[in-house]
């Protein structure tokens, strides 16, 4: 079986902060970190190769530096790792984003299962899965908890709003993974050694005979027009006032007032 | 074609075993807000087999138009059938806009119809509006801070979105209000590479957090899994429920169903008692309908003070077991 896992690098901070000037993000200072739920992609992706056996390759689209993920990426367990990597994929949106992994995932080929993340945590549109397994026309499994490959299908629960549901989807499938999945293993020394050796290749435009046009910016539809801070709805505060005792005799006012005690 | 060729407004009308999500009608009610500034009119399309019959029920809440598409393949929603379906009626009718609920089944199916259509699709949506340049936008929290983002679909057609359930508020409906039902044929293949194979509805031993009418959350502040019990039990005793903000749910303390915000539930509650959250951005958006909002944090000036209408600044370890134990006191 041959699994692709699609890892991005996100920044390793809930807050992250604008330069006020340009409205861009500030990097500076900020670490960078493989998006946790790709780690739970590539958990779920080990286990069904320790299971069954096949391969296991990493693709990552983003800058030169997101080849230190993709050795983290090795050093869990995958045996090869892809960076698409070249200055026309910057400023991509999901349209872009999906095509340009859609082009790898065919020049590598021959693949069983896609495994992608529900979510990154830093543009969170959740759209990255199902726009590349529609650039691919193959079915999908959105919000995996858990998955398991039989007889050419594989199968999956679902967490949905008010149920769960238990699916099949014939392979290739591209499946995407909730953190409840699994618990990702931790790299061992030994195992982040071994990953210096496993083969990295790095992809440019040209490489993936992808169109400049539908990557990056010219191939994205969807732009940021502004970002500013949200508007403060200053509402008239009412603070209690006095000792925690003083508090909670004005608090517990308050709640009779409500008619909630 | 030229942009301005590209005319309606169109609501995918989620819909499963015949029942409409609530959230199909929230959109048909801020359709009208945008249909008084484009002068379109709102269609709600329609896929499923044997749907007709919620055609009127749209049309009481706001839609011009139904275009219903009934096939056997679409009779339970999946994504390549439903895929098909929308994309051959967008490429006849060649609406302006097209929405869908953030739902698990809207952000499942809206990016596919993204592909086929080459354009863009924003993701969760929490408000949309033309802005001074008269160019459609949707709101979007960015960034894990306090920002918000507009996001714009300036030369694609049709502009579409996903957008969070609970956002708007449903029209009364209006069964007197006339409206056009289209039938209309697609050609779509049956998906025989997915099944649904089992459905397990959800029990839980109290009610969901976006149906309590009183919750009590949790943030980081929270000191132990001890004194989140102790939020329990003044839940309790207002006849509430706890609810947290994200770090209590990374935590592991509890479930991501309890988590409010940008990445979980959206609440609405009567009364919503914030204790150690400092009110950020992705929180703030899943509870800022809140009617009452009532916060207790030991640092004064916090965001989440700004949007409160009661406010304790002070450590919860002392004032919320006096809070406890005035309550019983009164009992
Ligand atoms: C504030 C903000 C708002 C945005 N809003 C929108 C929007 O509304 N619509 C839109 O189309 N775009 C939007 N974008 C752009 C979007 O974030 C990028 O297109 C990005 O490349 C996709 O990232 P995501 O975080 O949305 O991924 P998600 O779709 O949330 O990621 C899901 C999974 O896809 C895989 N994946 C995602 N990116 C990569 C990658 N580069 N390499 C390998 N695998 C990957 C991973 O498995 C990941 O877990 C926005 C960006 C920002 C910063
Ligand atoms: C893409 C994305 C999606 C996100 N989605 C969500 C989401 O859905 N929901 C969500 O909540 N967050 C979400 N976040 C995270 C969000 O940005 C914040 O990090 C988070 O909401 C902070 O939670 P908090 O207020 O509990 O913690 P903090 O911001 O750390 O606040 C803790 C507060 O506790 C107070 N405190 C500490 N000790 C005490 C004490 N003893 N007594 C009283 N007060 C005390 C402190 O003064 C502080 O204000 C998301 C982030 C990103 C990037």
């Amino acid at each position: 079986m041959k699994i692709l896992v699609f890892v991005k690098q996100v920044p390793d901070t809930d807050d992250v902060k604008l330069d006020p000037k340009t409205g861009n993000l500030k990097r500076e200072g900020v670490q960078s970190m493989i998006n946790p739920l790709d780690a739970n992609a590539i958990e779920a992706a080990v286990q069904l190769k320790e299971k069954y056996g096949g391969t296991v390759a990493a693709i990552s689209m983003g800058p030169p530096q997101a080849e230190d993920m993709l050795k983290k990426a090795l050093a869990l367990g995958c045996d090869e790792a892809y960076l698409l990597s070249d200055r026309a994929f910057g400023g991509a949106d999901t349209l872009a984003t999906a095509y340009t992994l859609a082009k790898a995932a065919e020049k590598i080929g021959d693949y069983d299962l896609l495994l992608f993340g529900r979510h990154a945590v830093d543009g969170d549109t959740a759209q990255t899965g199902p726009a590349t397994a529609a650039y691919l026309n193959v079915p999908q499994i959105t919000l995996a908890t858990s998955i398991d490959v039989q007889d050419g299908w594989v199968i999956c629960d679902r967490n949905l709003e008010d149920c769960t549901q238990r699916v099949k989807a014939k392979l290739p499938a591209l499946v995407t993974v909730c953190g409840e999945i699994n618990t990702p293993r931790y790299p061992t020394p030994i195992n982040i050694m071994k990953a210096l050796k496993k083969p990295r290749t790095v992809w440019d435009a040209a490489a993936l005979e992808a169109d400049t046009a539908r990557t990056g910016i010219p191939g994205s539809p969807s732009s940021t027009k502004k970002v500013f801070e949200p508007e403060k709805r200053n509402t008239d505060t009412k603070y209690f006032e006095g000792s925690a005792e003083d508090m909670a005799v004005q608090f517990v006012d308050m709640l009779a007032n409500e008619h909630l005690v | 074609m030229a942009e301005e060729d590209y005319k309606g407004i169109w609501i995918f009308a989620e819909q499963q075993n015949g029942v409409l999500n609530p959230v199909t009608l929230e959109l048909l009610a801020k359709a009208q807000e945008l249909k008084a500034h484009n002068g379109e009119d709102i269609y709600a399309i329609l896929l499923g087999s044997d749907v007709k019959a919620l055609a009127p029920t749209l049309i009481a809440h706001g839609a011009d138009k139904v275009i219903v598409a009934e096939d056997a393949a679409l009779a339970s929603y999946s994504a390549r059938p439903y895929q098909q379906a929308m994309t051959q009626l967008a490429e006849k009718y060649k609406p302006s806009i097209i929405l869908y609920g953030a739902t698990s089944l809207g952000r499942d199916f809206a990016p596919r119809v993204m592909v086929s259509l080459k354009t863009g699709l924003t993701a969760d949506a929490i408000d949309l509006g033309y802005d001074e340049d008269d160019v459609f936008y949707q709101t979007t929290p960015a960034y894990g801070g306090s920002i918000l983002a507009h996001i714009v679909i300036l030369e694609c057609r049709p502009q579409m979105a996903t957008v969070r359930p609970k956002m708007f508020v449903p029209l009364e409906a209006d069964e007197s209000r006339k409206g056009e039902i289209i039938t209309e044929t697609v050609s779509v293949d049956a998906e025989d590479s997915y099944e649904v194979l089992d459905v397990t509805q959800k029990i839980s031993d109290h009610e969901p957090i976006d149906k309590a009418s009183l919750l009590v959350c949790g943030g980081r502040g929270i000191k132990s899994e001890e004194d989140l019990k102790m939020l329990g039990e003044l839940a309790e005793l207002l006849g509430g429920q706890v609810a947290a903000s994200r770090p209590i749910v990374d935590n592991g303390w509890l479930p991501h169903e309890e988590q409010i915000g940008q990445s979980g539930a959206t609440v609405k509650p009567d009364h919503i008692i914030n204790i150690a959250i400092s009110g950020s951005v992705q929180y703030q958006v899943g509870m800022q309908n809140s009617k009452c909002i009532i916060s207790i944090n030991h640092t004064a000036g916090v965001p989440i003070f700004d949007i409160s209408h009661y406010g304790a600044v002070a450590d919860y370890r002392s004032l919320v077991p006096a809070i406890i134990e005035e309550i019983k006191k009164r009992k």
